[in-house]
């Protein structure tokens, strides 16, 4: 059958959904391959590279429609293209059946199946035919660099000859595949690196990118993300009023914010308010990776760069990927090849459309004249569920210090007690003990009392050389058989001297041993 | 020399006892400290042999010439290996001889109260001072000569048991008689029985009896508790050698033998409890003996052990940058501490930053996997506690577990229904890499199935620790 990758008609737009190498791949799998004549140009593919590839270049739209059996787009057919798609015809390409209606209705109403790339279901199988993932990456790094662009100042802090530099400040808002990638570059760039996400669960990856998690101070059992298919999910009044007043307290500090914010299927909530920009520094950038529906900062344009009055870039472009569309392409068009790797699984040039497969049944919009989104959830789970652990929030210095006022407040108060009771003990035992036995027993309490104090201060490392030198030590009671040697019969000299033989090994033994322990202890 | 003397050199020696303790905070102060307690020692000694009207003293200072040379020869030959059962056959000296002189002390009582006031002039010393206590005073001299004694028995006997299980001369799993802790407390209410009885006739039959009992009771509770709570134990029996003593010390009114005997046992006491703290399990719930029965169905663990041969870990090694050891008790048996010692500075000649995790519950006494280390000549600063090392196992290429098994095992985290939930465990899991060296595919001591040995990233290195490293140190460059 035959593969056939058009020229993108929506303007601006310079992906292509096939490259020489995924052609060439695709050839593997038994497919002929068709390229529409100058599609990959903008991208940086020439026709003659195709060629090269054993693509057949097809002269116009038109021709390739009707020649080719699977057609494979970036951008969701125009109106136009709808006309040109014929029954048993396949269409791969992003195509949000949620938001595109009667775009589904009309592809439908040709008979054609068509396979949205942007349904893929999130599960480690598909992740290699996860497009939003590899487009959202090239969107995170490119908004940095747009960022960077527009910004005035290093990312880097610098001492130099000419004074000194300090180091951006980025907030990247929004820790899913896009902010990460953000995150990644603007750490790699040299600038200090915040993140925030409502998922805490995300934390862990933020910091593995090298950024700093931005943590609320906030009760409330937040959303795991594993419930919702790895995406964020609409957050409460009270947690999305906490959110907004951390960000208000940091906004001052920071250079950079990049925003990518989306909710599937919502419009994007409002996190950057107007006062935050505001409250920015001038020179600042805002980069709002979310502006396609409707932006994460209210004052974003679509598609423009716009400077507030107190001069704040707000970028609100919407083509980061085709900005780079030699890599993006690359990326989508493997993205592509690996779907037609699973729809084919004989490799005999015919796609098998199993609808039995979670992967194709997710991204199946519509089918043999049918509606088939949306689909049913996976059976498989996307993500293991996270086990409910409290989340980490950052303590304010005021509840730092009331945390310490408190636990030093029960110390005070267990060591009085225990003072107390010890004291009100020992005065019971005066009352009725002898003078004697009191001052024995004083002597005793005391003892205890440091060695309690001593012995907490002993090293864990040493703990073999401390009992081999208490046990020395407690040969002590040598002295109480030297006292009762020359004390009366046979039978107690007999005895007495067991004990201090016994005793004296005791004495030279443990000391001994504890000092060759010592000796072998040594730094390096 | 009078009196005065004798006591100005105790608390000169009592001072030197309490530095000699505080001096173990630190290696470096720990050399000079051992020399107080040396010093303290010697002074003890002397001052009582030369104090008043102590008779043969020469025959005393042959007997402890004689003592110390066998100490002399017991110290010089004892391997490192064998460092619990020496302690634990020394402990048990110091029990015995607290039975002795609390026996002493009650001859000589009976034999004082036995005379008429006007023979008591020409007494030995112990005697003149038990010549002019009150009967309130003799009450209570009963009360400490009958604790003195029953602590230093059950001192005795458990120490033995302890040594034999320590040095493998008695089965080491946890055996109890039919009967079990009735047993125990039968024995604890004979010894109630007898104080009672004591107290009121001051015959020798009571104490006699009570001293079986007590015998009886540290052999029956020492034989129930297993090896790998040996830790416990020999802190334990230290401790209660300590308290022996400081009732001894009662009875004679010796306030340095009161002192000392306090420090001891309050040391044993604060080192058992960090042992139970760093098993999670309370003081109580050890000395009885094994582990609670599983309170629900624990977790079923799947996958397979992956087998690795010494090329493998070898090659591993030569890739990592940073790498962990972890130590137990199976590192001790099989005598491997130098080869481990080669193997670190091998790997540290190379510029690798190679550290050494240590579970304080790691072998069979506290601090011997640092003992082992340490004879081996490993630096004591690469040599980590759990709590200083635990958080970097997530940047650590590779973790190697030596003859540890319990104190590695992630059920302790993850799976609540553990026998060992909640014990604090060293999460070599984190690193990127972890090899096993294991004689075989057995269980720990608690017989609880080690998930670690499951994991995707653990590799196990099957075979006796020591040949195991012998094979594995030519192939490191």
């Amino acid at each position: 059958m035959k593969i056939g990758a058009p020229n993108e008609v929506f303007p601006g737009e310079d992906r292509v959904a096939m490259t020489p190498a995924s052609a060439k791949d695709l050839q593997k799998l038994g497919y002929e391959c068709l390229i529409e004549s100058g599609a990959g140009q903008s991208a940086g593919f020439s026709d003659a590279t195709y060629t090269e590839a054993g693509v057949a270049v097809v002269k116009s739209a038109k021709d390739l429609w009707a020649a080719a059996d699977i057609v494979a787009k970036v951008r969701p057919p125009s109106t136009d293209e709808t006309k040109l798609m014929r029954a048993d015809q396949t269409l791969i390409s992003f195509f949000y059946p949620a938001q595109n209606k009667e775009l589904m209705d009309a592809a439908n109403a040709q008979g054609s199946t068509v396979i949205a790339m942007d349904m893929v279901p999130r599960i480690s199988r598909a992740q290699k035919m996860d497009a939003l993932s590899s487009m959202a990456n090239i969107a995170g790094y490119r908004a940095v660099i747009e960022a960077g662009n527009n910004f005035g100042r290093f990312f880097t802090g610098q001492v130099t000859a000419a004074g000194k530099v300090p180091p951006a400040k980025v907030l990247v808002v929004g820790a899913g595949v896009a902010g990460l990638a953000a995150i990644g570059t603007a750490t790699s760039l040299g600038a200090i690196t915040y993140a925030f996400d409502v998922r805490p669960e995300v934390a862990e990856q933020v910091e593995s990118m090298g950024a700093e998690f931005v943590f609320l101070d906030f009760e409330e059992e937040q959303t795991d993300g594993a419930a919702t298919g790895g995406y964020a999910a609409v957050s409460s009044p009270e947690f999305a009023a906490a959110q907004l007043a951390k960000f208000r307290e940091i906004a001052p500090d920071i250079d950079i914010v990049i925003t990518t914010a989306l909710i599937p299927g919502r419009d994007a909530p409002e996190l950057w308010t107007k006062d935050m920009v505001d409250s920015m520094k001038p020179g600042s950038v805002i980069v709002d990776l979310a502006a396609e529906r409707g932006g994460n900062c209210k004052l974003t344009v679509m598609d423009e760069k716009v400077v507030t009055d107190n001069g704040v870039t707000i970028i609100g472009y919407t083509d980061f990927p085709s900005r780079m569309a030699a890599q993006s392409s690359t990326l989508y068009a493997t993205n592509i090849r690996h779907m037609m790797t699973d729809l084919t699984p004989e490799k005999d040039g015919v796609p098998n459309h199993n609808m039995e497969d979670d992967v194709i049944r997710g991204a199946t919009a519509t089918h043999k004249g049918e509606i088939t989104f949306p689909p049913p959830p996976p059976k498989v789970a996307a993500i293991a569920a996270q086990p409910k652990k409290p989340a980490p929030k950052e303590l304010t210095p005021e509840e730092k210090r009331a945390a310490e006022t408190a636990a030093f407040k029960a110390q005070t108060k267990s060591q009085v007690t225990l003072i107390a009771v010890g004291a009100a003990v020992l005065l019971a035992i005066g009352l009725v003990a002898p003078a004697s036995f009191m001052q024995h027993f004083i002597v005793f309490v005391l003892s205890v009392f440091i060695g309690f104090q001593v012995i907490w201060g002993v090293a864990h490392s040493l703990h073999t050389p401390l009992m081999a030198v208490t046990n020395a030590i407690s040969s002590i009671i040598i002295l109480g058989a030297l006292t009762q040697i020359g004390s009366g019969s046979a039978l107690v000299v007999i005895l007495a001297s067991l004990a201090v033989f016994m005793t004296g090994i005791n004495i030279f033994g443990g000391f001994l041993v504890t000092r060759r322990m010592l000796a072998m202890f040594q730094k390096s | 020399m009078d009196f005065g003397f004798t006591t100005a050199a105790y608390v000169v020696a009592a001072v030197l006892f309490i530095l000699s303790l505080g001096g173990l905070s630190g290696q470096e102060s720990a050399k000079r400290a051992v020399w107080y307690g040396i010093v303290g020692m010697g002074l003890a000694v002397l001052a009582t042999l030369i104090g008043p009207g102590s008779g043969f003293w020469l025959l005393s200072l042959i007997l402890i010439v004689g003592g110390g040379a066998i100490g002399y020869v017991l110290a010089t030959k004892v391997q490192m290996t064998q460092m619990p059962e020496l302690v634990a056959a020394m402990h048990s000296l110091v029990g015995l001889a607290a039975v002795f002189v609390g026996f002493i002390a009650h001859f000589e009582l009976n034999r004082v109260m036995g005379m008429a006031a006007d023979e008591m002039h020409d007494l030995g010393t112990f005697a003149t001072l038990l010549a002019h206590k009150s009967p309130v005073e003799i009450n209570i001299l009963r009360v400490e000569l009958f604790l003195g004694i029953f602590i230093g028995a059950v001192t005795f006997t458990g120490s033995v048991i302890a040594y034999g299980k320590l040095a493998g001369k008695v089965d080491s799993a946890a055996v109890k008689l039919p009967g079990g802790h009735m047993l125990n407390i039968g024995a604890a209410a004979l010894t109630v029985l007898t104080l009672i009885w004591y107290f009121n006739t001051g015959g020798f039959f009571p104490l006699f009896l009570m001293t079986l009992a007590a015998l009886f009771i540290g052999y029956h509770l020492i034989k129930g508790i297993g090896g790998a709570d040996m830790p416990v134990v020999v802190s334990m029996l230290n401790s209660y050698s300590g308290w022996a003593a400081a009732a001894i010390g009662f009875s004679l009114g010796n306030d340095l033998l009161i002192v000392v005997g306090a420090l001891v046992g309050s040391s044993g006491a604060i080192l058992s409890y960090i042992m139970c703290k760093a098993m999670n399990r309370s003081f109580i719930s050890v000395i009885l003996g094994g582990f609670g029965g599983p309170q629900g169905e624990q977790m079923a663990v799947e996958g397979e052990q992956v087998a690795i041969d010494a090329d493998g870990v070898a090659s591993a090694l030569n890739e990592a940058d940073s790498v962990i050891i972890i130590p137990g008790y199976g590192m001790a048996v099989a005598q491997a501490q130098q080869g481990v010692a080669e193997l670190v500075r091998k790997l540290r000649a190379q510029g690798k930053n190679v550290r050494f995790a240590i579970h304080p519950v790691a072998g069979r006494l506290p601090g011997h996997m640092n003992v082992l280390l340490a004879e081996a000549k490993v630096p004591y600063d690469i040599v980590m506690e759990m709590d200083e090392i635990n958080d970097d196992f997530p940047n650590t290429d590779v973790a190697i577990v030596i003859g540890s098994n319990d104190i590695v095992n992630p059920a302790a985290q993850d799976d609540p229904n553990s026998p060992i939930a909640g014990m604090p465990v060293l999460e070599c899991w984190k690193a990127k890499q972890v090899f096993v060296s294991k004689r075989g595919q057995g269980t720990g001591y608690s017989g609880i199935e080690n998930p670690l040995f499951f994991k995707d990233n653990t590799r196990m290195f099957y075979g006796d620790a020591k040949a195991s490293l012998d094979a594995l140190l030519p192939k490191i460059d």
